[in-house]
């Protein structure tokens, strides 16, 4: 569990960034900061790894004031993904997997074979062990990222935008295995992302951010859905532009479900279960 | 035609290679005074370049500095520092005006290399819990070891240029047949020592350009071949708006 208490910051050029906020990022769980840029989202998840110093309140790792923990060792036990995936140019992917674990002092054999295990569990082929990063496209590069992230096996994973910057449709195939890999490894993971849908697709809790990363409301996608706190909620959540909503139609006897935008978007599976 | 044939059988003449002014002599002098104010000049700018470039601050006025320095004509800085200090420590003074011309190519190699590397990986590194020192000598080195050979080859060619007026204090050097030949219009060996110190500095030119490419890493010659080529594919659609 993380635990934000009373945190702000503000930058030496004046701004607020984050305004007295306290927050509960809960354990084994995926956490979805959202919001537009300059919402101060990033640096709210910096603040997790102290790449970013508060500049008030203290924040928390299961009851254990981060400010009394060395940023280098806190840093090497909390996994960092970012946009671009930040791999090391020079360095073959097998070895930009190992970073942390010959940071700590594991000897090159053992780290290797912990690398391919790891390229094995962001489903990676082994064959791309000894290339560089400039030679995998971004999408395999993102992957490494985060096999280098889970390399110390850390109950804390921090994403920065991690599927930005690919397209379309290998950022549905990246969600989609992140997914996968949080049932398997449930870990704490803290993922900061500007687009609704991702957040809504991730999390199990999806923290909406104002403007001085003011919390606008917290809760599960389908509680957020069903009671938009405020406008601003409405707004960013499209349910103002009936984007959210769904219309049934009877169409030869089946429910046909229509999306916002007047297109089908499935038909209604008429069951007494509760949906999934 | 007549003088270039001339310089050619003087450099090629028997006698220049025997004897206190013979040429491997003064090529031994001359690339030992390069290759010590070269090692100087890395000795004292790499390390301030390094910081420079590490830390971000200090740019503006150590270049300023070092730019003027650079700006001193070399001879004038000769003659003045060895009226000074005197002719005993005639090699001190050379090495020194050397030095004052090289340190500004080397420092501006050293710190441009670390600034060279993408702000991105550093702050990976840095997240990953890598020590300031790590990230110095584990990322921003490595990258930016290119720029810095580029920088030394730089100071390298301007000392071997200006290492001739070594011999206007009398410490030899390539410039000593220069020298001694102006008074005497020798033309023949005027122009014989000018090649010398020309082919000299070819030489250590094309033994930078192969250091350069040697510490050059090979993710980033892959991705420097790979960036060429994705510049002749540019021709690409643009991204689609997310919804």
């Amino acid at each position: 569990m993380i635990e934000f208490r009373s945190v702000s910051k503000e930058f030496d050029d004046g701004t607020v960034a984050v305004d007295d906020i306290s927050l509960v990022i809960p354990a084994r769980r995926v956490t979805v900061l959202v919001g537009s840029s300059g919402s101060g989202k990033t640096t709210l998840l910096q603040m997790i790894n102290r790449m970013v110093e508060p500049t008030s309140g203290t924040i928390e790792i299961d009851g254990e004031n981060i400010a009394g923990i060395a940023p280098v060792p806190l840093r090497r036990r909390i996994g960092y993904v970012i946009q671009n995936s930040g791999l090391l140019p020079h360095r073959t992917i097998i070895d930009n997997v190992a970073t942390v674990l010959y940071l700590e002092g594991v000897r090159k054999p053992q780290a290797h074979e912990r690398a391919l295990e790891l390229l094995s569990t962001v489903g990676l082929d082994h064959a791309l062990a000894t290339r560089y990063p400039s030679q995998l496209s971004g999408g395999q590069q993102q992957r490494v990222g985060v096999a280098r992230a889970l390399a110390v096996n850390p109950n804390i994973l921090l994403m920065d935008e991690p599927f930005g910057a690919v397209d379309p449709i290998v950022r549905a195939e990246l969600q989609q295995e992140l997914l996968r890999l949080q049932r398997e490894l449930a870990k704490t993971i803290v993922f900061v992302t500007h687009d609704i849908d991702e957040a809504f697709l991730l999390g199990d809790n999806v923290v909406i951010l104002g403007e001085g990363a003011k919390i606008a409301q917290q809760g599960s996608p389908s509680e957020l859905l069903a009671n938009p706190a405020t406008e601003f909620v409405a707004s960013f959540i499209g349910a103002d532009r009936g984007r959210r909503e769904l219309t049934i139609r009877r169409v030869n006897g089946r429910s046909v479900v229509i999306d916002g935008t007047g297109r089908p978007a499935g038909v209604l599976a008429e069951t007494d279960g509760p949906a999934s | 035609m007549n003088l270039f044939v001339d310089a050619l059988a003087w450099l090629f003449s028997l006698d220049r290679l025997i004897g206190g002014n013979s040429i491997p002599q003064r090529v031994l002098e001359h690339a030992g005074y390069t290759v010590l104010s070269l090692i100087v000049s890395a000795v004292i700018a790499i390390p301030v370049g390094f910081a420079i470039g590490h830390f971000r601050r200090g740019r503006e006025v150590t270049v300023a500095l070092s730019g003027a320095a650079r700006a001193l004509p070399s001879l004038g800085l000769l003659t003045v520092l060895a009226l000074m200090l005197g002719l005993g420590a005639a090699p001190a003074v050379a090495v020194i005006v050397f030095v004052v011309l090289g340190t500004p190519s080397v420092l501006a190699g050293a710190y441009s290399g670390i600034e060279s590397v993408d702000p991105a990986t550093v702050k990976a590194a840095r997240a990953m819990g890598m020590t300031e020192w790590q990230v110095l000598w584990k990322v921003e080195v490595p990258l930016g070891l290119p720029l810095l050979v580029g920088g030394l080859r730089s100071a390298a060619l301007q000392i071997v240029a200006t290492a001739t007026l070594a011999a206007y204090i009398g410490l030899g050097g390539l410039g000593s047949y220069i020298f001694t030949a102006i008074p005497l219009r020798q033309y023949d060996v005027m122009l014989g020592g000018a090649i010398l110190i020309m082919v000299l500095a070819i030489v250590i030119d094309a033994l930078f350009a192969g250091l350069g490419r040697l510490v050059t890493p090979r993710g980033v010659r892959h991705r420097r071949r790979e960036s060429e080529r994705s510049l002749a594919l540019s021709a690409r659609p643009a991204r689609g708006t997310t919804l």
